[in-house]
């Protein structure tokens, strides 16, 4: 069901899956045995009402919440709770629900912040600011550089984001995440709040970044034409549990996924 | 009549008269200003990427200059107690972060500034246990700064300057120069910037909050290291070293706690305002106006700048 690009390239092996998580706050329970794959490549949708646990769900996967039970997987490498730095050297990326961005920055600065990983000049040289680290400033401002023409924000570069209205800042966002070059990107509602418009725009991004850069990626969304266009597979979460798994026609006519979200009569 | 005369017009009659005097209290007042300035600067680190009003920061002053000079008086040759001491101040910087930062993440502010109280009496208590309270001389001469004075013919008269101030006006420039390069335009610099504004997020690209944590206290070691030479060789060293740390909250309330430049100027706005301040307008409340001017100066600023000349404007989305 997808609405643009070519055909679905390399949709293969599994990438990350998560197995039987569990997780609460204290009674409340967040996610309970939940189990689901990523394959490289695809465009995998996490949907659900309010309150299913997806971002919950997302923040497990990035390392921010540890589960009480069951296991993640990432690259073949097992673990029962992924730590926030392991997921980014490893190559996981992430945009907010609400917008995480370095306020005081300058949208350059925010996404040069997202190739921290990727530099390695030492302290010394950074102090100086000379030899290896001015290189390696120089080399990765190019690479930034291209995502800033990517994203289209060129004229944006110079402003403080927190200047910056809603829909831009989103997309600057989106541009940290990807200077990590991340294998798995995380997007957690990237189209909440967005007018129609925007959300077009935003769209065609997800679908390029598939598209050109062959990243996998994570979404939660609650426009649910957009979840239909965009994604190759979808999971459904109602309440912590997870209802239904498949594509995104199977989902469609899943009948507890209609039930959760137009509510059965008990 | 004649009070108002004393007040808005002697003083400037003064200045024009004897130019040679305004010159020399303007130099000394630079020279103060930059010293407060790096004291601010110290505190201005520390918040900027943790968050945490620093109130130990005046008391590592006084701990780095005394490591210093008690390494020396155990007949370490200077250059190796300096290198030494920058070493224990990498120390404490794992130690606070290792002891106190980790143990209360995410705890409320009060209770970091709090930690930091303690944080002070124990380094007063350890320094004392294994330096002496006694008063001693910072080893000036040995690490190489100049001293005695020059006297420049300028203004028709005679302005007199001390070598070491020059020094320290020099030193503490460039101090202040690359640390703002370093935090505008390199990787740590900014993934400094990037903690403080949002720690969530810098988790999310790769930054180690523990990390930042250590590079940011020992960078606020080395500045309260570099205070502590320039400020104790133009007195002593001692515990009481660490009042000067109650002038930088002026500064830091004129400046905006969050920012470098705003700590420099701010720094220098104090200093200048204060050695004016005594000069021409103490004598008329029989001196001593020095220990409170600066919170005055201070007080004027903020009635026009609430966030200070420098710090962030708070916007609140509605």
């Amino acid at each position: 069901m997808r609405a643009a690009g070519g055909p679905d390239v390399s949709v293969g092996d599994v990438l990350l899956s998560v197995e039987d998580v569990s997780l609460s706050f204290g009674g409340v329970r967040a996610v309970s045995g939940v189990s689901f794959d990523i394959r490289k490549g695809e465009i995998r949708a996490i949907i659900g009402p309010n309150g299913a646990g997806k971002t919950s769900m997302l923040n497990v996967i990035n390392g921010f919440y540890h589960p009480q039970k069951g296991r993640i997987t990432f690259k073949g490498e097992t673990r029962s709770r992924m730590r926030p730095h392991d997921a980014a050297y490893g190559g996981i990326a992430r945009t907010f629900q609400n917008v995480a961005l370095f306020r005081g920055m300058t949208a350059l600065d925010n996404i040069m912040a997202g190739r921290t990983l990727k530099m390695h000049a030492n302290f010394f040289w950074q102090l100086l600011r000379y030899g290896p680290a001015l290189r390696e400033e120089v080399e990765h401002r190019k690479r930034v550089e291209e995502i800033i023409d990517f994203l289209k924000i060129q004229e944006i570069r110079r402003v403080p984001v927190g200047r910056l209205p809603y829909g831009l800042q989103k997309r600057v966002e989106l541009g940290r995440a990807l200077a990590m070059e991340p294998e798995l990107l995380l997007l957690d509602e990237p189209m909440a709040g967005m007018n129609l418009e925007e959300k077009e725009d935003m769209s065609r991004f997800v679908l390029d970044v598939n598209d050109h850069y062959g990243t996998t990626i994570a979404l939660i969304e609650h426009d649910m034409g957009v979840v239909m266009d965009l994604s190759d597979r979808v999971v459904v979460l109602d309440h912590g549990i997870k209802i239904a798994d498949g594509t995104p026609d199977e989902v469609k006519r899943n009948q507890a996924v209609i039930d959760a979200y137009l509510g059965v009569a008990h | 009549m004649d009070l108002l005369y004393k007040i808005f017009l002697d003083p400037f009659v003064q200045m024009g008269t004897a130019p040679d005097l305004l010159v020399q209290t303007l130099w000394e007042g630079l020279v103060a200003g930059v010293l407060y300035s790096l004291i601010a600067l110290g505190f201005v680190l520390i918040f900027k990427a943790s968050g945490v009003f620093n109130f130990a920061q005046g008391i590592m002053v006084v701990f780095a200059a005394l490591t210093l000079v008690g390494l020396h008086e155990h007949g370490v040759p200077a250059y190796l107690a300096l290198a030494l001491t920058i070493l224990v101040m990498l120390g404490l910087a794992f130690a606070v972060e290792r002891l106190i930062l980790r143990p209360l993440v995410n705890q409320p502010d009060i209770i970091l500034f709090m930690a930091t109280f303690g944080l002070t009496y124990f380094l007063i208590g350890f320094g004392e246990l294994i330096f002496g309270g006694e008063t001693k001389i910072m080893i000036a001469n040995q690490l190489g700064l100049p001293r005695g004075a020059i006297d420049v013919k300028l203004a028709g008269g005679f302005v007199s300057i001390q070598k070491i101030d020059i020094a320290a006006a020099v030193i503490a420039s460039l101090m202040v120069a690359g640390l703002a390069i370093f935090f505008q335009r390199t990787r740590i610099g900014r993934a400094l910037r990037a903690v403080a504004d949002s720690h969530r997020a810098a988790l999310s690209v790769g930054i180690s909050l523990e990390q930042i944590w250590v590079i940011v206290w020992f960078a606020a070691g080395l500045v309260a290291l570099t205070t502590g030479i320039m400020w104790g060789a133009r007195s002593d060293v001692s515990f009481a070293l660490d009042v000067i740390a109650l002038k930088a909250l002026p500064v830091l309330i004129l400046g905006g706690l969050t920012s470098i430049p705003g700590a420099i100027v701010g720094g220098l706005i104090i200093g200048i305002g204060e050695k004016l301040g005594e000069f021409y307008w103490g004598p008329l409340m029989g001196s001593g106006i020095e220990s409170w001017f600066a919170y005055v100066i201070a007080l004027i600023f903020l009635l026009f700048r609430p966030q200070g000349l420098f710090g962030e404007r708070i916007i609140e989305r509605i």
